[in-house]
């Protein structure tokens, strides 16, 4: 996508963020930080988890108040207590989380709590439903206005939310991580509609841990660093080496795959996997797929959304059954073994969604790390509470969680040591085999780092690793062979010095200018 | 460095304030406990008496045995409506085993003696907590729809056992040797009831399981997560079906205790008592949505309850004014959850804070 410069440095000023701060009791969450918004361009805050950008984007909106500093809409300082506060000066907040009621439809969802009503109170249904066709129109998604939220694909569902806060007459959107959830394709129609949006002179305040998504899309870039905006600069100006740089402070290698030692025989082999489609009868989710990997060997796969990697690794893992075909581990047939009895034979799986599959909320950092090898520390049927502690200890030590200690709560880690409490937990079974469904999901550039050093690692002492990914940036860090995987098939595979355009072309998806 | 210091220092003082509301929070189940000990005691003179507290902890008994059942299956994320009704299912099984069975093809009497008779019960409580947990764990039945059905279901099979009748002669007779049934509910060993010493055996079994064995690492993990546990190799629908089991179990033993302390066995025992039984869980502070809550906290939920409605009888409060009480402390109650675990969520964001500090303190003093 390129960019006119000469149209960015002539668009007005709307917003301008002026040393704003905030403090959370002693901490300084976010110190004098400055940028500007244009009319009708996007503006990307680009930073680790924890840098501040939710913050910043939570005064913006309205949910919280900074401690000092100040917000000039065009011109005037303003300041808001509340987000509908903001909404009336038209700043809308699109959250990650949809704040959509999926058994509504469309208009009903479009206009809740500001029904339009014909005198006595009764709504006007009629007048909802042709405005709500009217946005939809607009927005180039033509979903009748009566069809259930819940009925549509979730790319559909987060225009539905713009659609909402088209409504509401915004004129600044902030949308936060838009895409995590989003396919190719849908990211496609999502980036279309912003372009629209950004005609019609609505502006828009973008985050997203996808960089290379963010930059197809962004005007301008603000880089956060610990509470602190450590760089500031149009679209022209900067590249992806640039973002990463400030972002993480110094120059910045996702590794290379670890060499210097022999790998083993084979650890795991999935010979001729057919696993049917639940949703159509007759339909494989992945067909005829082999694949061996040895001790020692770290194999990534790469696809887009529906590529059938999660039902992959969800069945080799043992959580759901295949058609047919075999999964061997150290030659040894597990089809049948339920998930418990392959963990103990060490196959382990890291899940995609580690809030929803990954995590128990209610349980200690400590207990969670434990979770899996409870029998480990158990000494004549009980669990022995000395012995658990050095387990948990080891773990968190092993795979570098900052933590308290153990009885932290789960709650209070970033996203990163979050997802190395759940490796940590499967890595503490002691496993001949771990897989992890896109163990870099919502993770911050150095926790991903730090994840892919400990596969490395893992790897050197004969673990065989097999993860996903759909950023194919990690394609080319760390795997000893890479694997595209396409509507069920492996279509292609790679050894380490293959280059993006390959690996996206075997995909099937568009190589993005 | 003295910078870090001058923040740790500031939140060590706002640490020590937090605390006091944190140990109020937390021990609040006891604290009311205390606070309805001395407001009744006041109120009246026989209240604060050892005997007064003996006969207060046989009623207890009751409701802290089926509480601590009840515990299990909601620390499940469950729900077990059925357990007043199988109850009273198993107290008059019970009492149909001791007044002798027939079988007339064979022209044959038994009459097992009690431990046999308590055994038995045990079984059918189980039994019918097999029922509700094979629906819920493997036909996926949501637990409120599954255990509603075996409310009406057992107490139906109750009312059918006898005809709507009540057993009233459960002493047995010594020359069949089935005699000492009122031991369970009448007498006392080392001075306290024995159906008091029944809760507290299988109080520390329970309390033992929950916190020192996998089983019990389960049953917390399941409630938090099922889907992260069962990923973690936990067997989520044999612990599910487990606590069912118990929660049965320890319905048929509160159901001979029952019957036992008041010499007989009536269809129509136990009404509403699984509402008492998720009351006493509740107060003890537990999570409806499962995994979080302790047997200790369940029992001082259960005495809270026993010691309120007793106290409420010796004042001589109408039974009308009795339930509104019972009912305002139910929801008082849950209300203090929500308070203590946002104010939990608070805390824990104030400790992920903490680290931010600690990292970059030791961030600034390595440069």
């Amino acid at each position: 996508m390129s960019i006119d410069t000469s149209t960015v440095e002539a668009a007005p000023v709307i917003l301008s963020a002026r040393n704003i701060e905030k403090r959370f009791g002693a901490v300084q969450a976010l110190k004098e930080v400055n940028f500007d918004i244009y009319r009708g361009q996007v503006t990307t805050l680009f930073g680790e988890n924890g840098a501040g950008k939710s913050t910043l984007m939570k005064i913006l909106s309205g949910v919280i108040a900074q401690t000092a500093g100040e917000i000039v809409l065009e011109g005037e300082s303003v300041s808001f207590s509340s987000p509908s506060e903001a909404e009336a000066l038209g700043i809308t907040i699109i959250h990650q989380e949809l704040s959509l009621a999926p058994n509504l439809n469309v208009r009903d969802n479009i206009f809740m709590g500001r029904e339009l009503t014909k005198g006595r109170g009764s709504v006007d249904y009629k007048e909802e439903a042709r405005q709500a066709e009217l946005l939809m129109e607009e927005l180039d998604e033509p979903i009748h206005p009566l069809t259930l939220v819940e009925d549509l694909r979730v790319g559909q569902q987060q225009i539905v939310e713009i659609a909402r806060a088209l409504s509401k007459n915004s004129r600044i959107l902030i949308m936060d991580e838009p895409t995590s959830a989003l396919s190719a394709t849908e990211v496609e129609t999502l980036f279309k509609v912003v372009q629209d949006l950004k005609n019609k002179g609505v502006s828009i305040v973008y985050i997203s841990h996808h960089l290379e998504e963010a930059l197809q899309i962004t005007d301008h870039a603000v880089v956060l660093r610990d509470g602190a905006m450590t760089a500031y600069a149009p679209r022209s100006d900067i590249d992806l080496q640039w973002i990463v740089r400030h972002m993480v402070g110094e120059s910045f290698d996702l590794g290379s795959p670890p060499t210097g030692y022999e790998q083993g025989s084979t650890a795991l082999s999935i010979q001729n996997l057919y696993i049917s489609d639940d949703k159509v009868a007759g339909r494989y989710v992945v067909e005829d797929l082999s694949l061996d990997v040895r001790a020692g060997e770290i194999v990534c796969i790469y696809g887009l959304m529906g590529a059938g990697r999660t039902e992959l690794l969800e069945c080799v893992a043992g959580r759901t059954r295949q058609s047919s075909g075999d999964i061997l581990l150290n030659s040894t047939d597990v089809s049948h073994y339920n998930i418990a009895q392959r963990i103990e034979r060490g196959l382990v799986l890291v899940p995609e969604d580690r809030q929803r599959d990954g995590l128990v909320p209610t349980l200690s950092v400590g207990r969670n790390l434990s979770l899996a090898s409870i029998h480990a520390f158990t000494r004549k049927g009980l669990t022995s509470s000395s012995l658990e502690a050095e387990m948990i200890n080891s773990a968190i030590d092993k795979v570098h969680i900052k933590t308290d200690g153990g009885e932290a709560a789960i709650g209070s880690l970033s996203g990163g040591n979050q997802q190395k409490v759940v490796i940590g937990k499967m890595l503490a079974t002691h496993p001949d085999v771990i897989i992890l469904d896109e163990p870099s999901r919502g993770i911050d550039v150095g926790a991903k780092a730090e994840v892919f050093k400990l596969l490395s690692q893992g790897a050197r002492r004969g673990l065989a690793v097999v993860f996903t990914t759909s950023e194919v940036s990690e394609c080319l860090s760390i795997p000893h062979r890479v694997l595209v995987m396409s509507k069920g098939r492996i279509s292609a595979e790679f050894k380490p010095g293959v280059t993006k355009d390959e690996i996206m072309a075997a995909s099937g998806e568009s190589v993005a200018a | 460095m003295t910078m870090s210091h001058h923040n740790n220092n500031a939140l060590q003082v706002e640490k020590g304030s937090i605390d006091i509301v944190k140990i109020l929070l937390e021990g609040r189940a006891f604290f009311a406990l205390i606070v309805i000990i001395i407001v009744f005691s006041m109120l009246s003179p026989v209240y604060f008496s050892t005997g007064n507290f003996l006969t207060m902890s046989s009623h207890v008994a009751v409701f802290g045995l089926l509480g601590i059942g009840m515990l299990f299956v909601i620390l499940t994320g469950g729900i077990d409506l059925s357990v007043g009704s199988t109850l009273a299912l198993c107290g008059v099984f019970a009492g149909m085993l001791l007044e002798g069975v027939e079988i007339e093809a064979l022209d044959l009497a038994f009459f097992p003696s009690v431990w046999v008779v308590v055994v038995l019960t045990c079984l059918l409580g189980g039994l019918v907590g097999a029922i509700n947990g094979v629906l819920v764990a493997y036909f996926k039945v949501p637990a409120f729809v599954a255990t509603l059905g075996m409310l009406y279901v057992a107490r139906g099979a109750a009312l059918l056992l006898t005809d709507g009748l009540t057993f009233n002669s459960l002493s047995g007779d010594p020359a069949l040797g089935n005699t000492g049934f009122e031991w369970l509910g009448f007498n006392k060993l080392f001075g306290i009831p024995v159906g008091v010493l029944i809760l507290f055996c299988a109080a520390v079994i329970c309390m033992l399981a929950l916190s020192r064995t996998p089983f019990g690492r389960w049953i917390y993990s399941t409630g938090g997560n099922a889907r992260a546990a069962e990923l973690s190799g936990v067997p989520v629908n044999r612990v599910k079906l487990s606590v069912y089991i118990i929660s049965g179990v320890c319905a048929a033993m509160a159901g001979i205790v029952l019957a036992s302390q008041l010499t007989s066995a009536g269809p129509t025992a136990g009404t509403t008592y699984e509402l008492t039984a998720i009351a006493a869980v509740v107060i003890g502070g537990a999570s409806l949505m499962g995994g979080r809550g302790t047997v200790r906290n369940t029992l001082l939920g259960a005495f809270v309850i026993g010691f309120l409605a007793d106290g409420l009888v010796i004042i001589g409060v109408s039974a009308y004014w009795q339930m509104v009480f019972t009912g305002s402390v139910i929801v008082f109650a849950v209300m203090l959850n929500n308070v203590q675990y946002s104010a939990k969520r608070k805390s824990s964001q104030q400790a992920e804070k903490t680290a931010e500090i600690k990292r970059e303190g030791s961030r600034a003093s390595a440069t």
